[in-house]
């Protein structure tokens, strides 16, 4: 690898930052909660292959797809509750979802 | 190599810009739009770190199947997105707090890495490129070591697309539906019936 590991590690680090600012910045809006968590895991993977091509191991991209899987699973499951709830309650916003705190 | 380079940070910097648009565009469609573009930055930083099948992968399951996905559930719900951002500046200092404080952390971790020379060797060598291609090289571990780690995957796979279908499946009551059966099955005696009209008078 001719690019330097720290430039795609500060990369991932960026993306990384972005999606837990994310998180925080939209409070409100689940859908977007739920894309920030796919940047993060995007970050991660970018991790993972850097390190990958770095150290000369292909362990690295095995597990980055293993975090593929269910990063994929995950978005599949979060949505289908969300268009459950919506369909129950008529509304998806974080703060009025608080059937279980009796 | 100067190539390598300058697109490497052209693609950063997509990157890193369409992630900022994620999570700050007004409108949540055009949020995942600006998603596919980073997973597409994304994979073209797999493809210089010479990852091309995860590259493929990302491109396919995740601007073909994940993003997609996204744009359906936004477009389908009808949801009040402006009321939604409301107290969207609420949290920014909050946010930037932990954010920067995030970053800086992660900066410190890269800036102070030392990888151990015991790494160097590797668990599993990756194959000279012109031998061996990276899909042929990541099959090849995937199919024999870890194969049963591969077969939980699927699993995985499978409990979220079963997961799906029943969270959202609903049987809806008082829809009419075409029963062929029940039409092959009609005689001429229940759907036909003779009148005798007699003239002027009507039935």
């Amino acid at each position: 690898m001719e690019i330097a590991l720290g430039h795609y590690l500060t990369a991932a680090a960026i993306v990384f930052t972005l999606g837990v600012f994310g998180i925080f910045l939209n409070r409100k809006n689940v859908i977007i909660i739920l894309m920030s968590i796919e940047l993060m895991l995007l970050a991660v993977n970018i991790n993972l292959v850097a390190f990958s091509a770095h150290a000369g191991d292909l362990v690295g991209q095995v597990f980055a797809m293993f975090v593929l899987t269910v990063a994929a699973a995950e978005a599949t499951i979060g949505l289908s509750i969300l268009v459950v709830y919506f369909r129950n309650q008529g509304t998806v916003a974080v703060e009025d979802i608080n059937l279980m705190r009796g | 190599m100067i190539l390598q380079t300058v697109s490497f940070y052209v693609f950063v910097m997509v990157l890193v810009g369409s992630a900022v648009l994620v999570i700050s565009a007004r409108n949540p469609v055009h949020s995942v739009l600006f998603l596919v573009l980073a997973f597409f930055s994304a994979a073209a930083l797999f493809v210089l770190a010479g990852a091309e099948f995860l590259a493929m992968i990302l491109v396919i399951v995740y601007v073909g199947a994940v993003a997609v996905l996204f744009l359906f559930v936004v477009m389908m719900l009808d949801i009040n997105f402006v009321r939604m951002r409301e107290g969207f500046l609420q949290y920014l200092p909050i946010g930037m707090t932990v954010g920067l404080l995030l970053l800086a952390e992660l900066v410190l971790v890269v800036g102070t890495l030392v990888s151990a020379p015991e790494v160097a060797a590797g668990a599993a060598p990756m194959p000279a490129m012109d031998q061996v291609t990276n899909t042929e090289a990541l099959g090849n571990l995937l199919y024999t070591r870890y194969i049963y780690l591969f077969q939980a995957a699927g699993m995985i796979l499978l409990v979220g697309m079963i997961g799906a279908i029943v969270l959202t499946h609903r049987v809806r009551t008082g829809v009419r539906k075409q029963s062929l059966a029940a039409q092959v099955a009609r005689t001429r005696a229940e759907a036909v019936e003779l009148k005798k009209v007699t003239p002027r008078s009507g039935i």
